[in-house]
């Protein structure tokens, strides 16, 4: 296990394998906190008007109940919802925040009751200066109630992909001609790579000119250099059309443009037909 | 290295879902014990699912199917490589009549430390009081301070109205709730290597020796022997668990003599931790009840010497149920 500056914590199975988690800051971890009192809060007056009914019948026990009630809330909000959801508060939820245990393991309930009723410390003196402060400081994002509990708060961020039918559509792919060419191309790109790309499409506008002819002819030289396609192929194709060709093969999967290809070969049928 | 990445993916991905399916049986009941060879089964997929993935880093495409395979072999391997006992259904008699005794005598000598530290409290308040009466008003909360020990004994005494009549259920729910935060408190202070929690506990005793002296020079002791037992000898013993348990959390976190790593600590604590506090936690309960439909209670409605007895007996049972209850069980480590 190892932690890089990008706050991210990365695990490595025995097996191999790594995978990384994303921490939550402290600013993040505060608004889903908010989020969170205010659920409290609005429970809280609930609870109070459903006490100020009963208050009819017995005014103590309404108000046994309604002080029973909330300090149940108060420290059973947080135990339950992050028992009930694995690790998520409605404010995590919204936020895309979860609780994890620090080694990647399986989250206990013991975990999740001590991270929660460490709050007390947390909290001093008052808007969890202490815990923000435990935040910024620790490796891995932790306040003391996460340090007792050896969890971790992680983000799972949307990753919002680019519309790539928008991006590159109604262009025609002359390398979708050569599906074994396309399959060592799949092979032989990296995932990094394969990022650029896409990269320099999503922001072709933003370039200058210059950079932009110079940084596609990079592009497109490196991926003839790892693949080679028929001279008839590639004939007459533009530096930007052979990367936007790339990125297609590489991120659109080929069964899309088969279904896609079945449904325009339908489609011409009943065209032909009529 | 994938030849036909088509292929491979529609050749694992039954894999995967399968995979999948046995994750989401054990995190939807906990309590699911599978047989030999389903552990094995889900052995293989699992391990299949990590060399799927290892394949598939390498891939540029896909990037969709390489996170999901990712999720997927984290949750696999946050269920295959836990070490620590699974958890049991929940059993109430069988927790609080073997684990809670058990966990508080396997902690016993912070306990003593906690019983230490309180009298050394007791000793500065009582020493206080008697030196200088007027320290009362910084060391007694409550407005004990604002009364003499004879004159409130002699309008309990009197009888003349029930101060707590329509409030005996709101009041002994108050005394619950802030002892138990009180409590939560004493504990989760642990965490500043056990200074807080020393503190919470010397405070309580300066208060609790305070009183003591205020109503003995006053000639009240049979009174107040009468008003803190019932209650008292249940949730005093209560605070000092709560500061047990912050003294063992405080003990975890500097790790004296101890060559495991920090996290390594503070796992094999946790479970005893939650126990001593849900522990307290009932406790508290029961002496929230007494103090309010109980201790509130003086002659003539109550002899001194029924508050007295039901309080020594209260003390006798706890002292027994902590020393004796659940000695028949052998003790693990993992409880």
């Amino acid at each position: 296990m190892s932690l890089t500056k990008t706050s991210t914590l990365q695990i490595r199975t025995p097996e191999g394998i790594a995978f990384s988690l994303l921490l939550a800051g402290p600013v993040t971890r505060f608004l889903a906190w908010l989020v969170d009192v205010g659920i409290v809060i609005a429970a809280t007056v609930l609870i109070n008007s459903v006490a100020g009914i009963l208050g009819v019948l017995s005014p103590d026990f309404a108000q046994a109940l309604a002080v029973l009630l909330f300090f149940g809330l108060q420290i059973g909000y947080g135990i339950g919802a992050e028992w009930w959801w694995r690790g998520q508060t409605v404010g995590k939820r919204l936020l895309r925040l979860q609780v994890m245990d620090a080694a990647g393991l399986r989250l206990h309930f013991s975990q999740i009751v001590i991270r929660n009723l460490l709050r007390f410390v947390d909290g001093l003196p008052a808007f969890y200066l202490v815990g923000g402060l435990a935040c910024l400081i620790s490796k891995r994002a932790q306040r003391l109630g996460d340090l007792a509990a050896n969890t971790i708060v992680i983000r799972n961020p949307k990753v919002a992909q680019p519309d790539l039918d928008q991006l590159l559509a109604g262009k025609f792919n002359s390398l979708r001609e050569h599906p074994h060419l396309e399959a060592r191309l799949r092979q032989r790109v990296s995932p990094g790579e394969a990022a650029v790309a896409l990269q320099a499409l999503v922001r072709r506008d933003d370039l200058e000119p210059a950079a932009r002819v110079e940084l596609f002819a990079e592009l497109a030289a490196h991926f003839k250099s790892l693949v080679e396609f028929p001279a008839e192929s590639i004939e007459g194709i533009a530096d930007e059309q052979y990367v936007r060709n790339v990125v297609d093969l590489l991120f659109r999967p080929r069964r899309e443009k088969t279904d896609r290809e079945e449904a325009g070969r339908k489609e011409a049928q009943e065209t032909q037909k009529t | 290295m994938i030849i036909d990445l088509e292929k491979f993916l529609a050749s694992e991905r039954p894999f995967w879902t399968e995979l999948e399916r046995v994750l989401e049986r054990l995190a939807n009941d906990p309590y699911h014990r599978p047989d030999l060879a389903a552990v094995q089964r889900f052995h293989y997929l699992y391990e299949r699912a990590a060399a799927d993935l290892g394949k598939l880093t390498t891939f540029a495409s896909e990037p969709d199917t390489r996170r999901y395979l990712e999720a997927l072999v984290a949750r696999a391997y946050g269920e295959i490589h836990e070490t620590r006992d699974q958890q049991h259904r929940f059993a109430p008699l069988k927790w609080f009549f073997h684990t809670f005794p058990q966990t508080f005598r396997r902690h016993a000598r912070a306990f003593h430390f906690t019983v230490l530290i309180t009298i050394a409290g007791c000793l500065f308040g009582g020493f206080a009081t008697w030196l200088d009466p007027d320290s009362r008003h910084v060391t007694m909360p409550f407005g004990h301070d604002q009364i003499k020990p004879s004159e409130r004994v002699r309008r309990e005494e009197a009888g003349e109205r029930d101060h707590l009549a329509g409030h005996k259920a709101s009041f002994s729910t108050m005394l619950m709730t802030h002892n138990t935060q009180v409590s939560i408190t004493t504990l989760a202070l642990g965490m500043t290597w056990a200074v807080g929690t020393i503190i919470a506990l010397f405070y309580n005793g300066v208060i609790l020796g305070a009183i003591c002296v205020d109503y003995l020079a006053d000639g009240q002791g049979k009174f107040l022997a009468g008003w803190l037992l019932p209650h008292g000898s249940i949730e005093i013993p209560a605070i000092l668990i709560a500061g047990q348990a912050g003294l063992v959390l405080g003990r975890a976190l500097i790790g004296w003599g101890k060559r495991t790593p920090l996290r390594a600590r503070m796992r094999a604590i946790s479970p005893d931790l939650v126990t001593l506090i849900s522990g307290v936690a009932v406790m508290l309960v029961w002496a929230g009840f007494i103090e309010a439909f109980f201790s509130q209670y003086h002659e003539p409605v109550l002899p001194y010497w029924v508050k007295i007895g039901f309080g020594l007996v209260e003390v006798v049972l706890l002292t027994v149920f902590l020393s004796r209850s659940g000695r028949e069980t052998k003790m693990t480590n993992d409880e």
